[in-house]
């Protein structure tokens, strides 16, 4: 309903006749472009080009030309046999996380929370406990990582003060088949 | 009874011609799609480790379509539906049954035409039975009960039918240069020469024609760029409420179209069964030297490809530790069977049987005609993948406003040049 009426002037008033259609105009050719260049005639309007016969030609021989190259150097096409063949993967790809340990075998995070905070998923949560080593004050009594949240970004790893977490394992076929084994939990990133 | 049995033999062997070529074709289309995608295409399907380039999997594929659920909508019209794909297939099917897959072969004093039927208005059999193909598509389109199927099969007809025209008008040509309407009396036309160089191929005589042809070829069959009733990026086209293997159908049928299609081309434009510059009699009368031709050819190539079949192995065990590696040996003891049996046939046949002469021309035109379908139908599938598809008022307008006034003016031209020279007959 985009058609207000116009202010009736009373009740039982006829609504108003719609606008007379503005005279035409003389068909004129566009105005020019602000910048004062014209928009070139598409050459597509010439003989040849509008037979389409050339053009087809043209476009066949450049589908040959691939699948003749393709037949003939097989080995040189892009694809990688994936399973058997793996591409290399970069040094700083970021792949599956990984905690680290301290000599001692305990996690080295210390549950201050820094990399729960710097996650933009929110797909870390860290319940603290206190350490019985004074000098330590925090760990972390659960640690579940939802990789199906995880967008990979490595916030995690910049904002960590004592480099627990690393996502340097290049593990990156994650699939599962249950949800819950896609939550990790403390073993799953200290250990495997 | 033998009668009856030359006859059934023939029967299959049309039949056989165009369902065997089926998996090839499709073969092509993965293969050849994704090379020219700078893809690798199909390569894992195995049976015991023999790949065949990917052949394979179209037996993968059926075996899966055969043993998928068939679901039936519950508001369709049950009889059109489950006659749809039946009418398609059964069409493709009947339509080469005018085709000639070599000349007559005599045998003493039995002439064997190779083709189901020899009626002699072998075009108009043809085109009366492309034209029914459309019927396919409409009932699948308007049995389904839905809208995009629906709208599939108003393009398939508005299509088929449009282009059904300059498709009868562009065989007018052929007709006039040749003066007969059966099949194997226009293949048997072009056994000449044109100009002491060229074949007297009807793509020489009417090259119009014959572009003509070839674009309603292309649309009779809803192959690319006029698979608007298809359309699988927009509307997903008249097939989308069949599964399993009635929907297999459809594209059984698209296929054998496509054979059926590049059979006719080849028959009307480029000789059909013609080896060039080989007449039938010719084949018959040297068949002393062209046996033993063949075989050194046959033998030859036999060589080249288990040199190359043992290239291949090399690269296969670098790659594969399983059976795979080993799949270029296969390929390599039928090649090395192959050597042996045309090796000696090149020693030891010396002299030919009576019936030896004639099923060797039949065999050879049938390999000339093999050779024809299977370029056409790789024109299918090459075109297919390098242009887009027309939009539905540049369809229309090609067929309307383009081609039908070309293939009436072809017609005229034709007419004149016919009778200022007076070929034809």
């Amino acid at each position: 309903m985009n058609a207000v009426p116009p202010a009736a002037p009373g009740p039982g008033a006829v609504p108003a006749p719609p606008a007379p259609p503005a005279p035409a105009a003389p068909r004129a050719r566009p105005a020019p472009l602000p910048t004062g260049k014209r928009i070139p005639k598409p050459a597509s309007r010439s003989l040849v080009r509008s037979i389409y016969l050339v053009e087809i030609a043209k476009g066949l021989f450049t589908t040959a030309r691939h699948l003749v190259r393709n037949v003939f150097h097989q080995s040189r096409m892009p694809t990688l046999a994936y399973p058997e063949i793996r591409r290399r993967l970069g040094e700083r790809f970021r792949g599956r996380h990984r905690l680290m340990k301290r000599e001692d075998g305990t996690p080295k995070c210390v549950a201050c929370m820094c990399c729960e905070t710097a996650c933009p998923a929110d797909c870390i949560s860290i319940l603290a406990g206190e350490h019985p080593d004074p000098a330590i004050e925090k760990f972390p009594v659960r640690f579940d990582l939802n990789i199906m949240r995880c967008v990979f970004c490595g916030l995690c790893v910049e904002a960590c003060p004592v480099d627990a977490i690393r996502m340097d394992t290049g593990k990156y076929e994650l699939a599962a088949e249950r949800r819950d084994l896609l939550i990790y939990d403390l073993d799953t990133l200290l250990n495997r | 009874m033998t009668d009856l049995l030359i006859i059934a033999g023939r029967a299959v062997l049309s039949w056989a011609f165009v369902v065997g070529l089926v998996p090839l074709l499709i073969w092509f289309e993965r293969k050849g799609s994704a090379f020219i995608q700078d893809r690798t295409g199909p390569n894992r399907a195995a049976i015991l480790g023999v790949r065949l380039g990917g052949i394979v999997h179209n037996f993968a594929d059926v075996l899966k379509l055969m043993t998928k659920e068939q679901i039936t909508p519950a508001t369709v019209n049950r009889v059109f539906y489950n006659a749809a794909p039946m009418v398609g297939m059964t069409v493709s099917l009947l339509t080469i049954a005018v085709v000639p897959l070599a000349d007559t072969l005599v045998l003493g004093a039995r002439a064997i035409p190779l083709q189901v039927t020899t009626i002699n208005a072998g075009i108009l059999y043809l085109l009366a039975i492309t034209s029914f193909s459309v019927y396919s598509i409409i009932l699948a389109g308007w049995a389904s009960n839905n809208k995009f199927a629906f709208l599939g099969g108003l393009r398939a007809s508005a299509q088929m039918i449009s282009y059904e025209l300059s498709m009868g008008l562009a065989i007018v040509g052929i007709l006039m240069a040749f003066g007969t309407l059966d099949l194997n009396e226009i293949a048997r036309a072009q056994g000449g020469r044109l100009l002491g160089v060229l074949p007297r191929w009807g793509v020489f005589l009417q090259p119009v024609g014959f572009l003509l042809f070839l674009i309603a070829a292309f649309a009779e069959t809803n192959r690319n760029p006029f698979d608007l009733p298809e359309g699988e990026s927009e509307i997903i086209g008249y097939h989308v409420e069949y599964s399993s293997m009635k929907f297999a159908l459809f594209f059984m049928a698209e296929y054998a179209n496509m054979i059926v299609s590049a059979a006719i081309t080849a028959t009307l434009f480029f000789g059909g069964w013609q080896v060039p510059y080989l007449s039938t009699a010719d084949l018959i009368r040297h068949a002393g030297t062209l046996v033993p031709v063949s075989f050194g050819v046959l033998a030859a190539a036999a060589l080249g490809g288990i040199v190359l079949s043992r290239r291949y192995a090399r690269m296969l065990r670098r790659l594969y530790t399983d059976a795979r590696a080993r799949e270029a040996d296969v390929y390599g003891a039928a090649l090395a069977l192959l050597l042996l049996v045309s090796a000696s046939g090149l020693l030891f046949v010396r002299e030919l049987p009576s019936w030896g002469p004639p099923a060797f021309a039949a065999l050879a035109q049938f390999g000339a005609l093999l050779a024809k379908v299977l370029f056409f139908t790789f024109l299918f599938v090459w075109v297919r993948w390098t242009l887009p598809r027309f939009r539905y008022d540049q369809l229309m307008n090609l067929g309307w406003k383009g081609m039908i006034p070309i293939a009436l003016a072809n017609i005229v031209v034709t007419a004149v040049v016919l009778l200022v020279v007076g070929g034809g007959r």
